[in-house]
């Protein structure tokens, strides 16, 4: 088995394990937030498709949660098993800050979440609203602690080692370490930009199925004005992250943008297959001086390059198109969600479309007009035909938008690579190296439960992704009570969504 | 025992016992939280269709939490006790991986059995119910293998396996107890059964698992069997033993009383295996203490710095009152009958 070794075998586990983990968190966190959006909408406004949004919605979260709750449980065990060497070293920083994770978030977002599920009928509106609020604060501030500890790792501070240990000197100085406020923000948004493109590419997918409710127009829109305001954030933010990548980690900076030799004047790369062996790209493509410019701010500033690191930096190939990946899927989201919003825009609103020529009347008259949409074609009563079809996408826009629903996850799959690979050899920047933390358990038994997270992983991604399009096809089945037997029939009488409003309708007043 | 600490009137001295402690009650908090709902997923192989629903509705809200105790206590485990942690997660490496598999399985089953296609219900179900064995049965090979001190001959191979059987019923009872709280007619009088046929198998597990502890290392042997300590001691089987009973009468005198629909007594099988849990987990505790590996890693060689102790105590001290608290809020919420679950 030479070349697949315990220690290789350990960081392919672990790392096949928090790419699938971080898929579904970076959805629960917003996903949280859009929840709560959706609402206090409803309890502002009383109009019903708000809840049917949320009522969706939460089918969704539930499933995600589930999924981010049972693959994070696996990683607080790997970080053991895997890293035994991580926790005797940094033990006395990492420790604290995962505790805080469980103690502070983790018990907080469980709970609460079984209220927000099932107790809407067991407690008061506010009381639901509360428990919301709850859950989607509870995701963040999970976030916030293990991105405190994972920024850690790449910029340490606020420590000193006393006999191979690391120390604590400064809690301010290591939670909010040099890389954390950028890494948080640039995470943050790429979860909103996540979900944004979730909910649009959903709700794309059903209104294209013919399912036209005021519902999906407003989760359509909310996805696609959440994309397209987060993403020139985004932009900003990683354009912020990469300098504060370039004053603390040059190695891994060099290698995003595969630089092999320090230089004046660094030409921006855009397409290289970069050589290890020859510490060269070949085919490359480059626009000269642009890195200088945009790393130094200055057409002649030196730009650190890979041979200052002789031995000390990662693997060059993954890092540079990872980077690559993930810039190419932001400038896509870009296109993709203002190009939307410009096709919402309000003054174009009345064009006639495609989407009106082709359609017929939406089912069950589901397409009621707004109040305020209501009054503005009032006076221009001989396009109220093409006035019902509200939205100005057309079918091809719509169906970018279904493709482009798990765009998120490429791009922060690519982006995680490209900070994790990058900050390779080390595991935490210039105190523990990767291979001094591996775990000692024999080669076998790490293949052997590899082959099954693998396996396990795989098919749990494929049901989670054709069970979300699922629940978009078969809204009434999703609407159901817990356990769709047909002879559940007096539960669903008893309470659903459709008769729902009476009851809300009837606490407010 | 103390013999092999160090001064206690130092944070390092003191500090790992308060841990220990709550490591303890948070492992407690886990078998029996996740314990019922665990059970309630293996009995569900047994139940009929309908039943299925009122099953998992009945553990629906709760099992995200029950299992986040897990995480607690594994870690405490992870960062108070590194070195313990590396030792026994390295000696358990493939039960752990096998439970995790369980957990996995099971905890999503329980969406996408109502989220899939309706054909794809009946091996969602099948998932949920060979998670929660695997699971189950994993922990209770984790637990002998705790007890042996990771020994790993034929033997005590047959012995952890046996364990984790016995583990599997104990979950059970705990499970058939809780749905004859939250349950109502046939499925009810079904759990009354099922309690029934669970009880004998963990009495010999408990069984199994005292009488073989004080065997696997003198010094145990030592704390048990020595005057005075014997005659302190003899409460705790001793009230074990009645709280079987105690069950035991109970599961003949319910039937008849819930199908006259009187609850009366419908918390005693749930109530009295709790009491059974956690005899088992003091007398456990008390043949361990203060190892964390048998006779090899005591606590105090386990801990980290006080420092970073500290700043975790302080957190848990704030944070864990907070957590009980909505806890109980949470099953106040969901108090009394459970109905089918929608939303």
């Amino acid at each position: 088995m030479d070349g697949l070794d315990a220690f290789l075998l350990a960081r392919i586990q672990f790392a096949a394990n928090i790419t699938f983990h971080i898929l579904f968190p970076t959805i629960t966190i917003s996903l949280g937030w859009v929840l709560l959006f959706f609402k206090l909408r409803f309890v502002k406004t009383g109009q019903q498709h708000w809840m049917d949004a949320y009522q969706f919605w939460v089918k969704i979260f539930a499933l995600t949660f589930a999924l981010g709750v049972v693959s994070g449980i696996t990683m607080s065990f790997q970080f053991g098993t895997n890293w035994p060497g991580y926790m005797e070293k940094v033990g006395n920083i990492a420790g604290p800050l995962l505790a805080y994770e469980v103690l502070t978030a983790f018990f907080l977002e469980a709970t609460m979440l079984g209220v927000m599920l099932f107790g809407r009928e067991r407690v008061s509106e506010r009381t639901h609203t509360i428990a919301t609020l709850l859950v989607a604060g509870g995701t963040t501030l999970s976030a916030f602690w293990i991105l405190a500890l994972n920024s850690w790792m790449h910029t340490p501070a606020g420590f000193e080692m006393i006999n191979g240990q690391a120390h604590v000197t400064s809690w301010l100085e290591v939670i909010f370490n040099p890389s954390f406020p950028y890494r948080f923000t640039h995470m943050m948004l790429a979860s909103g930009l996540t979900v944004g493109f979730l909910v649009a590419g959903i709700s794309a997918y059903r209104w294209l199925r013919d399912d036209r409710s005021a519902e999906v127009m407003a989760s359509l829109k909310t996805g696609i004005y959440l994309a397209a305001m987060l993403i020139p954030l985004q932009i900003i933010a990683g354009d912020l992250h990469g300098l504060n990548t370039l004053e603390h980690q040059p190695a891994k900076l060099a290698a995003m943008e595969g630089i092999w030799k320090t230089q004046k004047g660094a030409p921006a790369i855009l397409f290289a297959l970069p050589d290890e062996k020859a510490k060269e790209n070949r085919y490359e493509i480059a626009i000269p001086k642009l890195a200088s410019l945009y790393l130094t701010h200055s057409l002649d500033g030196e730009v650190k390059g890979l041979d200052q690191f002789e031995g000390e930096h990662p693997p060059v190939a993954p890092v540079f198109w990872a980077f690559r990946i993930m810039v190419g899927m932001g400038m896509l989201m870009l296109l993709v969600s203002w190009a939307s919003t410009w096709q919402l825009a309000p003054w174009r609103k009345r064009a006639p479309t495609l989407v009106a020529s082709r359609t017929s009347l939406p089912p069950e008259g589901a397409l009621r007009l707004r109040p305020g949409e209501a009054g503005s074609a009032a006076p221009a009563g001989e396009e109220s035909a093409t006035e019902l079809v509200v939205p100005e996408l057309k079918r091809w826009q719509l169906r970018m938008l279904v493709a482009m629903t798990f765009s998120g996850w490429i791009a922060l799959i690519a982006g995680w690579y490209v900070t994790e690979i990058g900050r390779q050899p080390w595991l935490v920047t210039g105190v523990l190296k990767t291979v001094e933390a591996a775990s000692t358990v024999p080669a076998p038994r790490i293949a052997l439960t590899l082959a099954l997270y693998l396996v396990l992983y795989v098919g749990l991604l494929v049901s989670y992704v054709s069970v979300v399009f699922y629940l978009a096809r078969h809204k009434k089945h999703a609407d159901k009570p817990f356990g769709d037997d047909p002879t559940a029939g007096d539960t669903e009488k008893e309470l659903n969504v459709v008769n729902y409003p009476e009851k809300e309708g009837g606490a407010r007043a | 025992m103390l013999d092999l600490a160090p001064d206690l009137t130092q944070a390092a001295g003191w500090m790992p016992i308060v841990f220990l402690g709550v490591m303890g009650l948070a492992m407690l908090a886990y078998v029996i939280l996740d314990g019922y709902d665990l059970g309630v997923g293996v009995l569900m192989r047994r139940a009929s269709e309908d039943d299925k629903d009122t099953m998992i509705a009945s553990i629906g809200p709760f099992w995200d939490a029950n299992e986040t105790w897990l995480v607690l206590g594994v870690g405490i485990l992870l960062t108070v006790f590194p070195l313990a942690h590396g030792v026994i997660l390295g000696a358990l490496y493939l039960p752990v991986a096998f439970m995790l598999i369980g957990l996995t399985l099971r905890g999503v089953a329980f969406d996408f059995r109502v989220k899939a296609r309706a054909a794809h219900k009946p091996l969602w179900n099948r998932l949920f119910y060979s998670g929660s064995v695997l699971a189950s049965w994993s922990q209770g090979y984790m637990l002998g293998s705790l007890i042996t001190g990771f020994a790993s001959t034929g033997w005590v191979m047959l012995f952890n396996a046996v364990i984790g059987f016995a583990l599997v019923a104990a979950y059970c009872l705990l499970g058939a107890g809780w749905l004859i709280i939250k349950s109502e007619g046939e499925l009810q009088l079904q759990a009354v059964r099922w309690a029934r046929g669970s009880l004998w198998f963990t009495m010999a597990g408990v069984a199994a698992i005292s009488l073989a502890t004080p065997l696997v290392s003198p010094i145990i042997f030592a704390k048990w069997f020595s005057f005075p300590n014997i005659v302190l001691l003899i409460p705790i089987p001793a009230a074990t033993a009645v709280l079987f009973a105690v069950i035991y009468r109970s599961l003949q005198r319910l039937p008849v009383r819930l199908a006259q629909g009187n609850e009366y007594g419908a918390w005693v099988p749930f109530g009295a295996t709790v009491g059974v849990f956690l005899l088992a987990f003091y007398g456990l505790a008390y043949s361990l203490f203060p190892w964390l590996v048998i006779d090899r890693i005591t606590i105090w060689q386990a801990a980290t710095a006080p420092a970073a102790m500290g700043v975790i105590l302080v957190g848990a001290a704030v944070v864990l009152p907070m957590i009980i608290g909505y806890t109980v809020f949470a099953y106040r919420v969901f108090w009394g009958k459970s109905s089918a679950l929608k939303y």
